[in-house]
Order: structure tokens, then C-alpha cells, then sequence
């Protein structure tokens, strides 16, 4: 039964006594078994990433209509297959002037920032890469990464749409980073720790019922971290081309796209891990733990279905609003929770569950429509000034 | 030579050798990049020293602030991204001459200095250094001031640039 409980050590065990089989060392042999890991953990996401590319487009055609990939096998399940290789024998263009080091660097990083993040990833109770102590501010360093690449890719293109764009993306990124690093403060408060596997382990409650706000909060600065619609701003196909990778062709554009997929997948996930329960589901995960992978997979398809069905409803904000958002109300309200989240938590320990959710709750949703209440209050008196002088 | 070893040497002389490419290049983008990838080795340092709460904050305020920062600056106040001229001022030789003597002075200094030949005591199994470090830094008896002095700096350093940019009706 072990093997269902744990195969990931029983697989290492297996291949180092393989290995040692063989007269290899045995720092040699872990290193060997550690990079092993490593690759077949890649490999899979990107399967699951030429799959996302079907889900993606699948998903698209039912919110606007219509039917989407279909011709090629069932459901048009091999559609991406096709992409990929229209995308491998395209011709490869450097543009003139163009910086090519960065140039070609820019999409590699950009991959890197994404798959970096499945380090902190905790499949299962035992599957994870490392439990790093500070798995929330992890996040934000691997978003530090993804920042840079698109400015690189930005500015290496030597092209003045890509700049313009990747300009608009950093100034959303760096923006948006703010209150997300607010909101994955709550979970930490309410767990003790800023490791992902403790913040499963402390939620017998889904923190989704203790601090609902600071949920719906992270997926909004999420979205906007991905540059996706309603944020998508760096694409703006109606101003800027395709903004920073409008002059990236073939694999290369491939990377940028599939890790722009890839990465909602994996903002799904954490949104699953922080306030959903990760990989628990009424105890599934005892069982075995090939069951609270498919847990946190299914989770994790929720989520990255929310981002979608945000996408393709909303329609894109103008630069100079999004970012009023971010500072003037988003910022604010993020602090403002995570302060009173901490000040209830350590007014509250101690007391029984049935007044400590509720209470919690309550909190959220009172200064969620406050903040709300506000924002109303203060776009009335602007419309009211904007109609006062179309009238005069 | 232990593994942990080679790793250090590894990552300094690319730290270093990012660090010469910085003040040697003359595309001043470049020079930003190569930045990063410094500030990027010293964050692999933190993490070998079992400092990954600092190795990581590094990459956030450094990689993710601080120099996406003088890139926004660079391009936004260059036209020309490339640098004319010398790239050594006359002075040179006296910065030489300081940055010798600095670093002989803290060779002579650290011989003499027995943690340097004593290993460090290995970490506990279980010791969360996060939450010690969390307490130090809130703590009366150890740094609550220098961190409470830090942060009214850094307050006043913001009120001073919304000062700066905040548009009088």
C-alpha cells in the first residue's frame, strides 16, 4: 500500500537501489534521481500545457458561440498537435536592429517563470518539490522574473509597439503585485506559516468561508499579473499589434503563449492551494495520493475556468483606470483586510469554530461592500461633475 | 572539496563576472541586465547560507523593484542606449589604490578572526529561522528600533515623493 500512499519515495528508493546497483555513488545517484524528478515533473506540465491550448480554445468558443477546434480527431483533441508543428516549421524571424542575446533569452525566461513556480506545488500531502518556509513570497519572486522577461522582450524587439506594450505590462505587473502580496499575507496569518503544504494542512475549513474578500482580491491582482482580459492591456491588438511579442514568430511566440496558458493554470492552482483546500477533499487524500493529485488538478481546472470566464466576458480597462484601480481602491482595500483579518484573528483565538468562521465572514463581506459602498458614492459624484458641464 | 563548495565557488565567480560586465559594458540596458544577474548570484549565495527568506526577498526587492527600476529610467532617458566617450575617469588610479587597500585591510582583519576557520554549527531539524527572524525584528530586545527607524524613513520618503508628485488644483 505504500506505493499508493507515497510513490514518490518508493519510486526513488526503487531507482537508488538501481542506481547503487550499478556502483554509482550515492550523492551522485540522489542528484541523478533529483534532476529525474525534476524533468518528468516539466515534461507533464508541458503535456498538460498542449492540452490547455484545446481546454483554452474549447472553452472560448462555448462563452462566444460557436464551436471551436473540431476537424482534427475527437472533439478536435489533435488540433493542438498541429499548432505546435505549424509553429515549429514557421520561419524564424529576428528583426533588424534587434538585440538577439536578450532577444531570444526573453521567452525563455518568460517559460522559466512559470515552471519555476511548480516547485512550490504541493501535489499531494508527501508531492512536493520543496516545502520552501517562505512558499508565498515565492510567488512574487518568480513574478520578479516574469516582469523581466517581457521587458526584455519589449525592448530587444526594437520595435516601438512591443515597447510601448511591454511598458503598459510591467507598469500593471509591478502595480498588481502589491495587493497580491497583501492578500497572500492572509492565509499565512491564518495558517502560521508561508509554506503551501502547512497552509493545506491548516485548512479543515476552506479559508475561501474565513476570508472570502481576500480570495476574490488575489484572483483580480492574478488576472492582472497575467496580462489577461480585462488587464490585458500589453496585447491591446487594437493599438499595439500583439504589444510585446508582436515581433516574436514561430516556437518562439509558441513560449510566450504557452506560458501565458500555463501560467493561469498555475494562478488556478494557488488559488486552489490558498483558499480551497489544495489537494484536500474530504479526506481523499488519506486514501491515496494519486487521488489528491487528481483533487488538486480538478481544483486547479476551476480556477483557471474562473480566470477564463473573466476573460472572455469583461471587456479590456483603459492603462490609466486599471491603475486607478489598483492604487486608489484595490491597494487600499487589501490593506485594510489584511489588517483587520490579523486584528480578528488574535481577538478571536481561542473561541470556538462556530463564532470564529461566521465572525471572519461577516468581516469580509461588511468591508467588501463598504469598499464597494465607496467607490459607488465617489464614480456618482464624478458622473454628476462630468454631467454638471456636458449640460451647462 | 565538498560539493557545497564548488557550488560557492560557481556562483561567485559568476557573480563577480556579472558584476565586471556591469561597469564594462557599454550598452547601458545590458549593464542593467547584468545587474540582475548579480544581484541574481548574491540571492543564490543567501540560499546556500540556509537564508532563503533574504535570498528570496532579494530576487523580489532587487531583481523585481529595484532594477526593472533603472531600466524604466535608462530607456525612458536615453536616446542613444550606447555610451560614447572614456569609460574611466582620471581618478582611477585612487580608486584602485582604495579599493586594494579595503580589501587587504579586511583580509589582514578576518585572518585574524577565528570564526573563519571554525564550521558553522549545523542547523536544527525543525528550527523555522522565518519566524525567529519575525520575532527578532518585533522584539524590544533585539531590533525593534533600527526596524522601526527604517520604516519612518521609509514612510517619509514616500510622503516626500506623492509631495513631489501630487498635482495642486
Amino acid at each position: 500500500m505504500s506505493f499508493w500512499n507515497d510513490p514518490l519515495k518508493v519510486a526513488a528508493d526503487w531507482l537508488l537501489g538501481i542506481f547503487n546497483g550499478w556502483g554509482m555513488n550515492d550523492l551522485v545517484a540522489q542528484i541523478l534521481i533529483g534532476f529525474l524528478g525534476i524533468f518528468i515533473l516539466v515534461a507533464l506540465l508541458m503535456v498538460l500545457d498542449i492540452f490547455l491550448v484545446w481546454v483554452e480554445r474549447k472553452v472560448v468558443a462555448r462563452f462566444q458561440d460557436r464551436l471551436g477546434p473540431n476537424r482534427l480527431g475527437p472533439f478536435g483533441l489533435i488540433q493542438p498537435f498541429a499548432d505546435i508543428i505549424k509553429l515549429l516549421i514557421k520561419e524564424d524571424i529576428t528583426p533588424g536592429g534587434a538585440d538577439k542575446v536578450v532577444y531570444n533569452l526573453a521567452p525563455m525566461l518568460s517559460m522559466m517563470s512559470v515552471l519555476i513556480l511548480w516547485a512550490v506545488v504541493p501535489l499531494a500531502p508527501r508531492m512536493i518539490g520543496v516545502d520552501l518556509n517562505i512558499g508565498a513570497l515565492y510567488i512574487i519572486a518568480a513574478g520578479a522574473i516574469g516582469t523581466l522577461s517581457i521587458i526584455m522582450a519589449g525592448w530587444s524587439s526594437n520595435n516601438k509597439f512591443a515597447l510601448i506594450g511591454a511598458f503598459r505590462q510591467v507598469a500593471v505587473m509591478v502595480a498588481f503585485e502589491i495587493p497580491m502580496l497583501a492578500t497572500l499575507l492572509i492565509p499565512t496569518i491564518l495558517a502560521g506559516s508561508m509554506g503551501f503544504n502547512a497552509i493545506t494542512e491548516a485548512q479543515d475549513i476552506w479559508f475561501f468561508w474565513i476570508v472570502p474578500l481576500a480570495a476574490v482580491i488575489f484572483m483580480i491582482a492574478a488576472i492582472a499579473e497575467l496580462g489577461r482580459s480585462p488587464f490585458d492591456m500589453s496585447e491591446g491588438e487594437s493599438e499595439l499589434v500583439a504589444g510585446f511579442n508582436t515581433e516574436y514568430s514561430g516556437m518562439k511566440f509558441g513560449m510566450f503563449y504557452a506560458g501565458e496558458l500555463l501560467h493561469a493554470f498555475t494562478f488556478g492552482s494557488f488559488w486552489a492551494i490558498l483558499f480551497f483546500g489544495g489537494y484536500r477533499f474530504l479526506g481523499l487524500e488519506k486514501v491515496s495520493a494519486f487521488l489528491a493529485i487528481a483533487v488538486i488538478v480538478f481544483k486547479s481546472f476551476i480556477g483557471y475556468w474562473v480566470i477564463m470566464w473573466v476573460k472572455y466576458t469583461l471587456m479590456r480597462i483603459r492603462i490609466d483606470h486599471m491603475l486607478g484601480f489598483n492604487w486608489k481602491f484595490l491597494t487600499p482595500l487589501a490593506f485594510v483586510l489584511l489588517m483587520v483579518v490579523a486584528l480578528l484573528n488574535a481577538l478571536l483565538a481561542g473561541t470556538p469554530q462556530w463564532i470564529y468562521v461566521p465572525v471572519m465572514f461577516l468581516a469580509n463581506v461588511i468591508l467588501g461592500l463598504g469598499a464597494l459602498e465607496i467607490a459607488r458614492a465617489y464614480s456618482r459624484r464624478e458622473r454628476a461633475k462630468v454631467e454638471g458641464v456636458v449640460t451647462t | 572539496m565538498t560539493g557545497e563548495q564548488i557550488i560557492f565557488i560557481l556562483v561567485a565567480l559568476f557573480t563577480l563576472g556579472s558584476g565586471v560586465m556591469v561597469v564594462t559594458t557599454r550598452n547601458l540596458v545590458h549593464a542593467a541586465l547584468w545587474l540582475v544577474s548579480t544581484l541574481f548570484g548574491v540571492a543564490v549565495a543567501y540560499a546556500l547560507l540556509n537564508a532563503t527568506f533574504l535570498a528570496v526577498v532579494q530576487v523580489v526587492v532587487y531583481i523585481g523593484a529595484i532594477a526593472i527600476l533603472f531600466i524604466f529610467a535608462v530607456m525612458l532617458t536615453r536616446k542613444d542606449m550606447r555610451d560614447q566617450g572614456p569609460q574611466m575617469n582620471p581618478g582611477w588610479w585612487a580608486g584602485a589604490l582604495i579599493a586594494v587597500l579595503v580589501f587587504a585591510g579586511l583580509f589582514f582583519l578576518l585572518q585574524g578572526w577565528s570564526g573563519l576557520s571554525t564550521t558553522a554549527t549545523a542547523i536544527p531539524v525543525g528550527f523555522d529561522s522565518i519566524s525567529a527572524l519575525g520575532e527578532a525584528l518585533v522584539s524590544p530586545n533585539a531590533y525593534v528600533l533600527p526596524f522601526e527607524v527604517a520604516s519612518v524613513l521609509l514612510v517619509a520618503a514616500l510622503v516626500g515623493a506623492v509631495y513631489v508628485a501630487f498635482n495642486r488644483r
